[in-house]
């Protein structure tokens, strides 16, 4: 199979509002059940030992129309939870069982509360996560947390999730966890063999489908592009920071590569990529994710550093790791969390003398012709003086 | 040309003396150069202002100098002053107008400079900002920060879980920076003391919070309300100063009742009650009194408002209870409104409605607080469908003065107040 193959039924799942791979997946079993969730992270592992399919939702992208999701929010507030909205409100997502919020931002905390108003009788949860690291303190009411998630699930699927299915579960996970960062490594070590669209498209292929399935597209994926004669440009390399929630639209991300940047890292769907080592196997697995959580997952905005040193630690270790030559800041309007974090990031970037760009975008932003010359001129600008 | 009025100013004795409270307040905080008192800087929603006093610590609260430069018109300029020092247009304006502050030499009302905080003490309860904003204020004072994070009611309801949680921070990381920073050791006896005070004052509070359910209502108790829950908010609760601060508005309002008095407003007495209101969300700083009287003129008051809650659910039965020191803290900051879900919200404004029988509701969307706008829409439409009476909306700013726009807010309300009367008109036709 070909990369173009496998990125085809990728776009298709991409486009796909009805989410029709996983009606199918609960179709196949009438005891099945699907939990789906919003941005960033949540311990699909749990969901997944539960025997149900965890199904990320990433708003409406730039294929949906936007009606009755309007209606609800103010102009100033950003588009995901009125795309989302929309979905819920067009049957897109009457097959879904429940919906879990992370803890991102007042505005997905909220829509929460809104789910519950809205679809009364679906499980809803807002899943809150420390911001304490400390294993006693913050650990503890984390792994509290995660009981609680799973008495959830397994009051609404009726059935036990055991230590040793959630072991399992890890382990699947563990193992796409590793698929997905080979993948990136791929593309950061050969850019120009592997389109940032099509990590895109890999990556959302993953929140709607089985991950066995996604794990094996992934292999598919892999053997497919290291055989794949393409031609080196005189890009610069860039990484993506800001875009953890709301998605941009993709030809946002083939504007930024058109521009002449290739996009080495990012936070595109970081749910993926939140833990960045595998989770261990042994012992209890609840709190294992929870240590995973407090101990190996990423910065992005919607956490809080707990060391004013730690801050912009993260992204400039991306930045070396990556051997990346700029930062584009890209963050959705009016999001919070990106946009309050930026000028500290922004600071130390300067410090470090990484030079770097900031714009909004939205879902469904359509003019690309800015972004292109905004991001062409930073790359002009890296060649000619960094 | 029209006569220009000369509005008389009623000054009630609380009032007198809420006003020396904060400039005292105002007076120790610039003053801690000379006095060696340390100050950590908080919030204002969830705050632990006993906890504080306990530390012998001076508390400064970035939003209430927001608020105070708001009022007097200076926001503005340090919003825009933020924005090009690379801050985002969209983000909250309480945040830059802080943050252009610094930028303008950090003056305090008195004129005089705010100290630098010695420590930044992040309790966000009810808001997410807040936690970035502290982590601003950090990257500029790098200063000692310790947080205090207050898990959200999702499923509208404080679970243990929850309180452990916030215990066990108060515990292990909390005390332990304050005495750290202070030099002082945690003394839960003094903290009793404080917390004996705050539940006095609270007892008045919500007396005069409820006085709103009579008719005419005594008091407003969006901008009013304002005006009677500020020591409770701030830098005084857990004082003797609050207690004696209740004791006296409660007289006033007593007297107020007997006499058949409606709220006082910024032009004296307000004279006919017309419309009775419950309104959701912050108000607008940069044009207070005009928005306020945007409402008087008209004879409409509000007897109930969700702002007023921000420091705590008083009027739902919460007390401060000095027999369980650290868990009552850990049960105010949960309990507060917005840390609240959206159905308990709805409930909430719904209960309001009903008890202070008010014609409808106002929500006053804030376009830089998320924590409280996300979501109202559904909130008025669901207190249309659950009481049957009008809601309407509004839309303006915290102290950003470019999102305040006088003739769209009247023109808003001269229809609302219409709809209300058509509903009203409608209604004893039923009856006829």
């Amino acid at each position: 199979m070909s990369t173009a193959d496998i990125i085809a039924r990728c776009e298709a799942l991409y486009e796909d509002l009805d989410f029709t791979a996983a009606r199918q997946w609960k179709e196949a079993d009438p005891s099945r059940k699907v939990i789906a969730y919003m941005p960033v992270y949540v311990p699909r592992e749990i969901i997944h030992a539960a025997g149900m399919l965890p199904l990320g939702i990433m708003g409406g992208g730039d294929g949906l129309e936007v009606i009755h999701g309007d209606a609800f929010y103010q102009s100033y507030i950003c588009r995901i939870p009125r795309s989302t909205i929309e979905l819920g409100l067009s049957k897109r997502m009457d097959f879904v069982d429940g919906m879990l919020f992370p803890s991102i931002c007042d505005v997905i905390r909220n829509l929460s509360g809104m789910w519950k108003l809205m679809f009364p009788g679906k499980y809803v949860r807002y899943f809150d996560v420390p911001q304490n690291y400390r294993d006693n303190v913050g650990g503890n009411y984390y792994t509290n947390e995660l009981n609680e998630l799973r008495e959830g699930l397994e009051h609404l699927s009726g059935r036990k999730i055991t230590d040793e299915a959630l072991r399992a579960s890890i382990a699947v996970y563990n193992e796409n966890r590793k698929l997905v960062q080979d993948v990136y490594g791929l593309r950061s070590r050969e850019p120009w063999k592997v389109p940032s669209a099509d990590v895109y498209l890999l990556m959302r292929a993953g929140l709607v489908l089985p991950v066995e399935e996604h794990n094996q597209m992934l292999k598919d994926y892999l053997a497919a592009a290291v055989k794949v004669e393409a031609q080196k440009r005189d890009n610069c390399r860039v990484i993506i920071n800001g875009s953890f929630c709301e998605q941009p639209p993709l030809n946002l991300i083939k504007s930024i590569e058109l521009s002449g940047c290739y996009i080495v890292d990012d936070d595109y769907m970081i749910v993926h990529r939140f833990l960045r080592n595998e989770v261990s196997t042994a012992g209890d697995p609840m709190q294992n994710l929870s240590l995973a959580f407090l101990h190996e997952s990423i910065s992005t905005a919607a956490k809080y550093d707990d060391k004013e040193e730690d801050k912009g630690k993260y992204l400039l270790e991306q930045v070396r790791s990556n051997a990346a030559e700029g930062v584009i800041f890209a963050a959705p309007s009016f999001c919070d969390p990106a946009l309050l974090e930026r000028p500290m990031l922004a600071d130390r970037c300067s410090e470090h003398k990484v030079p770097y760009i900031s714009f909004k975008y939205a879902e469904n932003s359509g003019q690309m012709q800015p972004i292109r010359e905004q991001a062409g001129t930073f790359a002009d600008s890296i060649k000619l003086w960094s | 040309m029209s006569a220009k009025t000369n509005p008389e100013v009623i000054k009630e004795s609380s009032m007198v003396k809420q006003k020396g409270m904060i400039a005292g307040n105002y007076d120790r905080l610039t003053g801690t150069k000379e006095s060696g008192e340390k100050v950590v800087s908080t919030f204002v929603p969830g705050n632990l202002n006993e906890l504080i006093m306990c530390f012998d610590m001076v508390n400064n609260l970035p939003e209430t100098n927001a608020i105070q430069n708001g009022m007097r018109k200076q926001s503005g300029g340090m919003i825009m002053d933020a924005e090009k020092a690379g801050h985002s247009e969209d983000v909250c304006t309480y945040v830059k107008a802080d943050i252009g502050m610094m930028g303008r030499g950090n003056i305090a009302p008195n004129g005089k400079p705010m100290p630098a905080p010695d420590m930044l003490l992040l309790s966000y309860t009810g808001c997410f900002t807040f936690m970035k904003w502290f982590e601003l204020l950090r990257h500029e004072y790098k200063c000692p920060t310790v947080m205090l994070q207050i898990p959200y009611q999702g499923d509208g309801k404080i679970t243990k879980n929850m309180r452990d949680f916030v215990v066990k921070q108060l515990k292990e990381e909390v005390i332990p920076m304050f005495e750290q920073v202070s030099g002082v050791k945690f003394d839960i006896d003094r903290l009793r003391e404080y917390l004996k005070n705050s539940a006095k004052a609270e007892d008045n509070l919500v007396w005069v919070l409820e006085s709103a359910k009579n008719r005419p209502s005594p008091i407003d108790a969006y901008f009013g309300g304002v005006y009677y829950i500020g020591p409770m908010f701030t830098a005084f609760r857990g004082t003797t100063d609050a207690v004696e601060y209740y004791d006296l508005v409660r007289g006033e309002i007593e007297q107020r009742i007997r006499e058949g008095k409606g709220p006082i407003t910024p032009e004296g007495d307000m004279k006919e009650e017309k419309y009775r209101l419950v309104v959701e969300g912050p108000p607008n700083w940069t044009s207070f009194r005009e928005f306020w009287k945007l409402f008087y003129d008209e004879g409409a008051v509000v007897v109930a408002s969700s702002y007023t809650k921000v420091g705590g659910l008083y009027d739902q039965g919460f007390r401060h209870d000095p027999n369980d020191p650290l868990g009552t803290l850990a049960d105010y900051c949960l309990g507060c409104y917005a840390n609240n879900n959206l159905p308990q919200r709805v409930e909430l404004l719904e209960k309001y409605m009903n008890e202070y029988q008010a014609d409808g509701l106002l929500i006053n969307s804030i376009k830089s607080c998320n924590s409280f706008s996300a979501g109202q829409l559904l909130m008025m439409r669901e207190i249309e469908k659950r009481t049957g009476k009008p809601a309407a909306f509004i839309e303006t700013d915290l102290v950003d003065p470019r999102y305040f726009s006088h003739a769209n807010v009247k023109n808003r309300l001269e229809s609302y107040f219409q709809m209300v009367d058509q509903k009203r008109s409608g209604a004893s036709l039923a009856t006829a």
